[in-house]
């Protein structure tokens, strides 16, 4: 379903599946309480200025870093490729995989291969592909997409969970957490030793060096990288940082930001394939750029701050609205605040409407952002362009002209005021389409007996 | 533009620059006759909010009441209406501009603007320089209203250098609701904690205080579901306390209107009903 669904799907969803609140808030919370306790650790934020900065001045200098990356990779024997959008990734991976006659693969976690519908791709060129992250795994047994940028079954229960490893690997129906992440091991484990191609995101992607570096905790992302034959990267061009010495600060502040490790369990830093004498890694390595919407979000001098992103996932951890439906209603790879402003930036304001009106503008996503990304100042930016480029519904916009109208003229304010008490019903209506959408679910508005502006006349010469 | 007022012989002090308050004034005690002299050489507005004024009428009452309590001569310009927020969260900045302009005509000339609320007093200091940009002498405008404009407990302790308003609150057990804007767009944290608890008040531990509570003004309407459901969460984790407390209205009602539908209602206060009791009942 695509993202104007959002108001009718987030509103199902409360309504049939209560439960999938309560997984969502308490996972989300964890990471959120795990978060803040890491960040007091360490100098956090000049680490987040340092990480904002960073990103700000390879945004600003993207084509040079691409270039240099490009050239780094190429001397390490890294076969480069640049893809525009879903079909140039598409059209590349399938010469790949009839190149190297590829039956089996495996991937690692990729938002980017969400993006561009790998999966969907390989099944339809008879390839068999299978999920190895845990979480991953689960929601592509379940089918459904992820549901968060780091923890994708967030909004799964141990229950149902239960019910599919039971289902599809024969689990008992008891089974304790450890046991079913050993069954899921033991079905993957054949699965990592046939695979013939490994497709893996990135989590970083230094210039000066060439170096691909993937951030993990269960280590099947090395195995995925480093078992098949052939291993395939999609990155997005965002990516790139400039030094090697930059993942200092970026390694231990996306740990501390996504789930509150001081590092990832698993960091692999790779440079090209298996070179004579080494015992394992794959034969052939290839690595996509992608730019998916990304340069056009590069060229808008307001929006493009959102390409600092290095997918934590902590600002959907901090959001009370994602938190009451995680991800799925958002019909959009990426939910929460960051997805709020991603899909604007990558789909253009129209596909993307009302995803960037589903926020109260709290402001807890920029509290916690790592790389200080303004999003509610953004949200601000996206809804102000919708209301100018006529998106919005014409019967809003004449609401809130009259609205501004009786507002500017001080006669009109009170008149209203004064219309509220003579007809005290109106507030409280369970029928008036506006009202109701407030009384529907809250009790109606009771206002003061007489408003402030006139009891200040029997105030105002109080000693 | 800059008065100078003489607390005590030998010192004077501009009263813009509160930094300058504070330094210069320490040495002070905030006794009646300092705020008095404080007070009185100030021109200061009141901008209650158009839903302070609706809902919370007697929050404004107290207000005027706590600031005059202070030696704060208050006034309250007619004029005013609303100050254009929910044009502005929803995107209509034209409408919202149109409703800026004439909010800061209306308050143009007061040392300073103060509000009971965090929402809309961050919308005059925080959006309105935004809602003006590169718009030459309309921004430097904004920026000067902003400037002056506090939300009621910042002002009261920021610039008046108030800490202790009495022992009216002795023993009450209140909850208070961080508003958002209020919390993290202007910064108002200690300061009505520290009024609270300073006039006797126990502010009960609560997990999601500083939590939205899902009102968002048109976001209330536009998304009733996702909204009633952040509401149901701090309802959810709400303490035993007395009543429930907050600086903005808007959230008040949200709040209120929930747990009444609801059926398990507990009082809300206005933070400015409180801070006038704490005053008040000495």
């Amino acid at each position: 379903m695509p993202p104007k669904a959002y108001p009718k799907e987030s509103r199902a969803l409360l309504e049939a599946r209560p439960e999938v609140r309560e997984s969502v808030t308490k996972a989300a919370l964890h990471f959120h309480n795990n978060r803040e306790r890491a960040y007091g650790e360490v100098p956090v934020e000049a680490w987040r200025d340092f990480a904002a900065q960073t990103k700000e001045h390879v945004l600003s200098r993207l084509d040079r870093y691409l270039e240099q990356a490009e050239a780094r990779l190429r001397e390490k024997g890294v076969f480069v490729h640049f893809a525009e959008g879903p079909e140039d990734a598409h059209r590349i991976l399938g010469e790949i995989v009839r190149k190297e006659g590829v039956r089996l693969a495996v991937k690692a976690k990729s938002m980017l291969t969400e993006e561009l519908g790998v999966n969907a791709f390989l099944a339809s060129q008879g390839v068999e592909v299978w999920e190895t992250d845990l979480g991953e795994f689960i929601i592509q047994l379940a089918e459904e997409p992820p549901s968060h940028i780091v923890g994708p079954a967030i909004h799964k229960s141990l229950e149902e969970i239960r019910a599919l490893f039971a289902e599809h690997l024969g689990t008992p129906k008891d089974a304790s957490p450890e046991e079913l992440a050993a069954a899921a091991r033991r079905f993957l484990r054949e699965k990592f030793l046939k695979a013939d191609l490994g497709i893996s995101g990135g989590n970083f992607l230094v210039a000066e060096s060439g170096t691909l570096v993937l951030v993990e905790n269960e280590g099947n992302i090395r195995l995925s990288t480093s078992l098949p034959r052939v291993h395939v990267a999609f990155v997005g061009i965002e990516k790139l940082l400039p030094r090697f010495e930059d993942l200092s600060v970026f390694l231990q502040l996306l740990a501390r930001a996504a789930t509150g490790q001081p590092i990832g369990t698993f960091v692999s830093l790779i440079e090209g394939p298996r070179r004579p004498g080494e015992p394992d890694g794959p034969e052939v390595l290839h690595v996509v750029f992608v730019d998916n919407g990304r340069t056009a979000a590069l060229a808008d001098e307001r929006a493009h701050v959102v390409l600092r992103c290095i997918r934590c996932g902590a600002c959907l951890n901090a959001c009370p609205v994602y938190r009451q439906t995680g991800g799925h209603p958002y019909g959009f790879v990426y939910s929460g605040p960051i997805g709020e402003v991603l899909a604007p930036a990558l789909l253009g304001p129209k596909d993307a409407y009302p995803l960037y009106h589903a926020s109260t503008l709290c402001g807890a996503c920029a509290e916690v952002c790592p790389v200080r990304i303004p999003i509610p100042k953004l949200l601000l930016y996206w809804r102000e362009r919708a209301a100018r480029e006529g998106l919005l519904l014409p019967f809003e916009k004449s609401l809130v002209r009259a609205y501004a109208e009786a507002m500017v003229r001080p006669s009109a304010y009170r008149l209203a005021s004064k219309a509220m008490r003579l007809f005290p019903g109106v507030l409280k209506s369970e029928t008036l389409p506006l009202v109701r959408a407030w009384t529907r679910l809250r009790a109606g508005l009771e206002p003061s007996p007489r408003p402030f502006h006139e009891l200040w006349e029997e105030i105002k010469d109080e000693g | 533009m800059f008065r100078f007022v003489n607390i005590s012989p030998g010192v004077t002090f501009r009263i813009r620059n509160s930094a300058a308050i504070m330094r210069v004034s320490c040495a002070y005690n905030r006794d009646d006759e300092f705020l008095k002299a404080l007070g009185g050489a100030m021109k200061v507005a009141l901008f209650a909010t158009c839903l302070l004024d609706q809902f919370f009428a007697g929050a404004g009452v107290a207000t005027v009441r706590l600031l005059r309590s202070l030696g704060v001569e208050v006034d309250f310009p007619k004029a005013q209406t609303c100050c254009g927020q929910p044009a502005f969260n929803a995107g209509h900045w034209d409408e919202a501009r149109r409703m800026a302009r004439h909010t800061m005509a209306v308050f143009e000339g007061y040392d300073y603007v103060v509000l009971p609320s965090g929402s809309c007093g961050s919308m005059l200091k925080v959006h309105y320089p935004e809602l003006f940009e590169g718009l030459g002498k309309e921004y430097r405008r904004a920026v000067d209203l902003s400037e002056r404009t506090y939300e009621l407990s910042q002002f009261i302790v920021r610039v008046l250098g108030v800490e202790k308003l009495g022992d009216g609150l002795e023993g009450r057990a209140l909850a208070y609701h961080h508003g958002c804007h209020a919390l993290r767009e202007l910064g108002v944290e200690k300061e009505p904690i520290l009024l609270l608890e300073n006039a006797g008040a126990r502010i009960v531990p609560w997990e999601a205080d500083r939590e939205c509570c899902g009102f968002g003004g048109v976001f209330s309407v536009k998304l009733p579901h996702v909204s009633v459901a952040m509401a149901d969460r701090k309802i959810d984790t709400l303490p035993e306390a007395e009543a429930l407390v907050s600086t903005d209205a808007g959230c008040l009602l949200h709040l209120a209107g929930r747990m009444k539908r609801r059926g398990k209602p507990i009082p809300i206060r206005h933070l400015a009903e409180l801070l006038w009791e704490a005053r008040n009942a000495a």
